[in-house]
């Protein structure tokens, strides 16, 4: 079917705001009378808190008020889970340890918020902060996975007697078994760490009450919108009517923008309300890299149990997960994991484990990717290592184990984050694998390229890697959509923006139902007043749920265009057509009426609606999927390392994604690409770097290394296949977090394949120095 | 991240910022192109009293050649005007390729030549090139007046040199080449314009025989302050630059003339292996940038 | 605390006299004072170039300067580029080949290649890589802001 609107790489139509300035972020709000916020965090990682005086600071001029967690009263609870416990998941355990907003009684990471000063600007408030004395008793920390599951020496929280977060244990068929009978058994310890999101604008909050109408407006950049809303007016008794939470432009989000629950969210409006001022929060971007959530490490140990012609029978993964000094994002990272490491490859007996640990360091919340990167790491690094033993080719072995064509749906036997099982909807990874090795020159590159580059002394290595990635998962998602007196159309959706032109792509979903221009359709996303039924922007949903919500509120809005319509011109609805915002009929174009005049006709002020029918045209849809669409792809990279430095250069890079329905392709390419930038870091640049003591060694981007455009390779050469998704009309799945899911492994398979496997390299990141280590063992 | 209060003072000339330094003491700090002060001051980790300004004394700002042969720099002229230079371009061959490595364009812009010399950032390229290429610093003071000070007796330790507080850098000497002399800048950095992890800036002077005359071998960040190599330079005195005698001088500096640390970056034994595989590919270097510049 | 200081300063073309705090940071001057919030910070530290300015026609870090040290000399900000209805072919080529995303770090690419691409008629990859390497952005994976920069060029430098 031709489509005029879906499938084009439209330009976008935001960006003329922002490429001029004039686009509004959070910082650039300015409200009468506003205050602003600073907070003084704990440099201790874990230490009872004996006493704060506040004193001094409260003596600077432009001081308005100082709180510590005794002036909140009864204010101060400790924040509700954010992600439900995984009780779907027989014999789970779990403890729910959600989010204080501000530390009382003890700190339990670096970091943790102690004290909220409000002045006149933020510098005296950081002037303010600074004059505080806190007393603290240092207690012993812990920050090593195993020795915080084992030891029980050190308690981060003493009430419930152990630093086990959650213990859950997944089987599909009997692995014991498929090794008893497999030909080859491997087994490998992974160490897996990633890192912080780095978003270019840092979080912020700004919560306005006013008392003369009893309302609280909150301009911020989350992720989660309507969530956030709904918590802030339980926190405060209110009605949800009572709060509008209004997203500005967001400067990227990458998850931890999905917190509702940390100090700003929960404190910042309750002192709005004391004060009656509007108060404003920005975060900085020490504080960014201290106490806003990322994602660290995991420890695996794995065995694949292969036949000898390198069928996989068998995979077993028991891993612990770190997530920080509290989870208030419940299991979601270590569910993508398990959900991802079969990947696009044929397991039939799997056994996974995850021990979750509570450490005396930030809290863990999904940053790009979301636990799906950790799962691809250890299944293409075992790969890598069988294929090595049984000296097969690295793209052979996979190609014996991918799931066909005809497979799907694939039920994995495994619940996912979403807490159903997880089932492969559709896709073609044959396919994928043979165009990611075809742009690759695979063959051509092992054959011919590199033993002349090897006989010059060129370290040049190739690497090759699938990947699976989750999409588009439930609750639901909904949209509004309204064609306006004007002709134009509105359309709103609960879910906010970051960056991935929602506000063209939607547009060009409205636009193929509704034959209005994109740049005619006004989208609006993340505005509370405008829309409040949502979950929120995460897992990439957003095309694929709120994308669906919009197509299906399309499709009824063309319905009673037609229906009107044909009433109005006295003609079936089968003969009529919409084109160029007019409804006509086909054959006698001065048949026809505008849709503006349409709507106006839909809505009188006077005489008489027939019953049954709504005024306007407009109409709500919501969608929320049996389970989630998932996409998958190739990566294949070459890279040279210098052997005497262990520097490494990347000269080529493919890329062969399967997203279903691609409705803006231009759109998608981007994602892809900026997902490439963090894997890259991931694998070679990033790391948040606690010591034993629970320090943060590099909470700056000065230490804390965010690739560049020097650091990325020549050029991205992406490659797209098509299968669309059974799961909704479109046929769409997501795709924000592709490029960061696979890289890694990618990555460190060529480098191994550069220095001739005289390595192994088993844990992520890497770096020259860690290289050069390697090499020395 | 914002910066503590300070009192704010601007001079338009050398005598009013020589006054008022004389009059801060202790409390004054010279503001050049604040590219790494000021971040230090937003983190709040450098906390000066006072300021003075010098991006308003104009009489600060040039690039001249000095009668002796080289050049005389004046303490605030931006890096990117030395960058740029076409002359000191063609001849510095180590400089260039440290600006090249420098941070980013950004911060050339503003930052000030003089003030990278004073900041003596540990992580700075242009201590370890003033002391291989022996530069020459003028220290003024409204008491003393001016001393000239070798850039091998100018530092003193990470981010202290020999200036006192109520005197500041005025001038830099960067002495011509002369013939048969090479240069050569080698560093390790995870990613481009960040901090390195080593780094090596080689003079070299050959005889008329193209054997070693002089090797002047400066070392970064395997120390508390750029060190020469003072073994090496002997072992190379007189010697032929050969693959062997180059060999041995770097491992001579990485095994006994450094002490590398380890950071979350990169290990004391990585620091030291690079060392010495930097120490020959400058050396190298420079050996090809002596001969091409003949005499 | 610290004394004000009388700043005059043109921004964008147009002369502006202030009081401000010594520590008062440029960028901050820029956004909350003066009201033009087109100039963004991610660090003040001087790493990521979301705050880039033209100072005096320099690509300069605002948060990496006091205000104060503005008086007398010309700064242009993104809001000086070009306006939604006559962009500036940097922006015309950001649009037309997709290198923004979020926007966030978007001014500060535009403003650090405004003398470039004024200066370079026909960059090279590698150039236009080393240009922008003081520009962190953590949506786009630079190739369509490298792509975008080779379109203005040839938009500004046509035929060369």
């Amino acid at each position: 079917m031709e489509r005029k609107y879906i499938g084009k790489p439209i330009k976008r139509i935001e960006d003329p705001r922002l490429l001029t300035g004039q686009a509004l972020f959070t910082d650039d709000v300015h409200l009468h009378g506003m205050l602003h916020a600073a907070f003084l965090r704990s440099d201790y990682a874990h230490a009872r808190i004996k006493s704060i005086d506040i004193s001094e600071a409260l003596k600077l001029p432009g001081v308005v008020a100082i709180y510590t967690a005794e002036d909140f009263g009864d204010y101060w609870h400790v924040g509700p889970l954010q992600v439900p416990p995984p009780i779907a998941i027989p014999g789970a355990k779990f403890h729910a340890k959600g989010l204080p907003p501000i530390a009382k009684d003890k700190v339990r990471f670096s970091g943790e918020p102690l004290v909220v000063v409000v002045a006149i600007n933020r510098y005296i408030a950081e002037d303010a902060a600074g004059e505080i004395i806190v007393d603290m008793e240092p207690l012993d920390v812990v920050t090593d996975l195993e020795k915080a599951w084992e030891d029980t020496s050190v308690l981060v929280h003493e009430d419930i007697g152990t630093n086990m977060a959650a213990l859950v244990k997944q089987e599909k068929g009997n692995f014991a078994d498929a090794a008893a009978q497999a030909d080859v058994v491997i087994k490998r310890k992974f160490y897996v760490d990633r890192g912080a999101s780095g978003a270019m604008e840092n979080r912020g909050l700004i919560a306005s009450w006013d008392n003369r109408t009893q309302n609280m407006t909150i301009w911020t950049n989350n992720q989660a919108p309507i969530p956030l809303r709904n918590t802030c007016a339980a926190n405060l008794g209110l009605s949800d009517s009572q709060v509008h939470v209004i997203t500005a432009f967001t400067g990227g989000g990458f998850g931890p923008k999905i917190m509702t629950s940390q100090a700003d969210d929960v404190l910042l409006p309750w002192i709005s309300m004391k004060l009656c001022k509007p108060v404003k929060w920005i975060e900085d971007r020490r504080e960014n890299f201290l106490a806003t959530t990322s994602e660290r490490d995991q420890i695996h140990y794995c065995e694949i149990a292969l036949t000898k012609e390198g069928k996989i029978l068998g995979f077993s993964d028991i891993f612990y997960h770190n997530t920080g000094a509290y989870d208030p994002y419940g299991m979601t990272i270590p569910l993508n994991t398990m959900t991802h490491t079969m990947g696009s490859y044929f397991v039939p007996n799997f056994y996974t484990e995850v021990r979750m640990v509570f450490t005396n360091t930030m809290v863990v919340s999904p940053v790009r990717g979301a636990g799906r990167m950790y799962g691809n790491y250890v299944m293409e690094r075992m790969i890598d290592a069988a294929a090595r033993e049984m000296k097969i080719d690295l793209v052979e072995l996979r190609r014996r184990n991918l799931i066909q064509p005809d497979a799907f749906p694939f039920r994995t036997g495994i619940t996912g984050q979403d807490f159903v099982e997880n089932v492969l909807d559709s896709g073609n990874y044959p396919e994928t694998v043979r165009k990611a090795a075809e742009m690759i020159g695979y063959e051509k590159f092992v054959k011919e390229e590199q033993p002349k580059l090897r006989a010059q002394g060129k370290k040049v290595g190739i690497g090759f890697v699938t990947f699976v990635e989750g999409t588009g998962v439930g609750p639901y998602e909904g949209a509004k959509v309204t064609v306006e007196n004007s002709g134009k159309v509105n359309v709103a959706t609960g879910i906010s923006t970051q960056g991935q032109g929602h506000y063209t792509s939607f547009a060009q979903i409205v636009s193929e139902q509704l034959s209005v221009e994109p740049k005619d359709v006004r989208v609006t996303t993340g505005d509370t007043d405008q829309f409040d039924w949502g979950a929120g922007t995460f897992a990439s949903r957003g095309m694929t749920v709120a994308g669906t919500a919009i197509h299906l509120a399309a499709v009824a809005v063309r319905k009673k265009i037609l229906k009107l319509a044909s009433k109005v011109l006295e003609t079936p609805e089968d003969e009529l057509e919409i084109e160029g915002g007019v409804v006509r009929v086909a054959d006698l174009p001065g048949k026809s009426i505008s849709l503006g005049n349409l709507a106006s006709r839909s809505n009188p002020t006077r005489g008489v609606v027939e019953p049954g029918v709504e005024p306007g045209l407009e109409a709500t849809a919501y969608y929320g999927p049996p389970y989630g669409a998932t996409g998958q792809g190739a990566v294949a990279m070459i890279l040279e390392v210098d052997p005497e430095t262990f520097e490494v250069k990347i000269q080529r890079f493919v890329l062969v994604h399967d997203a279903g329905t691609v409705i803006n392709p231009m759109i998608v390419e981007g994602q892809i690409m900026g997902g490439v930038q963090m894997g890259i870091g991931n694998a070679f640049y990033e790391e948040l770097a606690y010591d034993e003591y629970g320090q943060l060694q590099n909470a700056s981007l000065m230490d804390y290394l965010i690739p560049a455009a020097t650091e990325m390779p020549p050029k991205m050469e992406l490659g797209h296949v098509v299968s669309p998704s059974p799961l909704n009309p479109l046929g769409l799945k997501g795709v924000g977090e592709a490029g960061a899911i696979p890289t890694p492994a990618c990555f460190h398979q060529a480098i191994e394949n550069a220095l001739e496997n005289k390595i192994e390299i088993t844990s992520s990141p890497m770096s020259p120095s860690r290289l050069f280590a390697l090499t020395r063992k | 991240m914002k910066p503590a209060p300070f009192a704010y003072f601007a001079p338009t000339n050398v005598q009013e910022a020589l006054d008022r330094l004389n009059q801060l003491g202790y409390d004054g700090k010279v503001l050049a192109g604040g590219q790494s002060l000021i971040p230090a001051m937003n983190f709040r980790m450098a906390r000066p009293a006072a300021l003075v300004d010098l991006n308003g004394v104009s009489e600060l700002f040039y690039i001249k050649p000095a009668p002796q042969g080289g050049y005389l720099i004046g303490t605030m002229t931006r890096d990117v005007t030395v960058e740029n230079h076409p002359e000191i371009k063609n001849k510095f061959n180590a400089l260039n390729q440290a600006f090249y490595t420098w941070a980013h364009p950004q911060i050339r812009n503003r930052g000030t030549f003089g003030g990278a010399l004073a900041h003596a950032d540990p992580a700075g390229q242009l201590p370890g090139v003033a002391k291989a290429l022996e530069f020459r610093m003028k220290i003024s003071s409204k008491a003393t007046g001016e001393r000239w000070v070798d850039a091998k007796d100018f530092f003193a330790g990470p981010f202290t040199t020999v200036i006192d507080p109520s005197e500041m850098l005025t001038e830099v000497y960067m002495p011509d080449l002369g013939p048969h002399t090479g240069t050569s800048y080698q560093q390790v950095a995870r990613t481009h314009g960040s901090q390195f992890q080593v780094a090596v800036v080689v003079k070299v002077v050959l005889d008329s025989g193209n054997r070693c005359q002089k090797a002047n071998i400066a070392m970064l960040a395997v120390g508390e302050q750029p060190l020469l190599a003072e073994q090496a330079s002997k072992l190379l005195a007189g010697q032929p630059l050969n693959d062997q005698n180059i060999d041995a001088a770097a491992h001579l500096v990485a095994t006994k003339e450094i002490d590398p640390g380890t950071d979350i970056h990169a290990t004391e034994q990585y620091r030291r292996h690079v060392a010495e595989v930097l120490v020959r590919r400058a050396l190298k270097e420079a050996l090809a940038d002596a001969m091409q510049r003949g005499g | 605390m610290s004394d004000e200081f009388k700043v005059s300063m043109k921004v964008n073309g147009k002369i502006y006299e202030c009081s401000v705090e010594p520590r008062m940071l440029l960028s901050d001057f820029i956004r909350h004072e003066l009201g033009l919030t087109g100039t963004h910070v991610g660090c003040e530290h001087g790493v990521c170039g979301t705050c880039t300015i033209l100072f005096d026609g320099m690509p300069t870090r605002s948060c990496l300067m006091f205000a104060v040290q503005a008086n007398g000399h010309e700064i242009t900000t993104i809001e000086g580029l070009g306006t939604m209805d006559d962009l500036h072919p940097l922006q015309k080529a950001f649009q037309e080949k997709h290198a923004v995303q979020c926007g966030y770090c978007t001014p500060g690419f535009l403003m650090t290649l405004v003398p470039f691409v004024e200066k370079n008629t026909s960059p090279s990859d590698e150039e236009i890589r080393e240009a922008i390497g003081g520009n962190l952005c953590r949506c786009t994976g630079y190739e369509n802001i490298v792509e975008a920069v080779k379109l203005a060029s040839e938009m500004m430098h046509p035929g060369k």
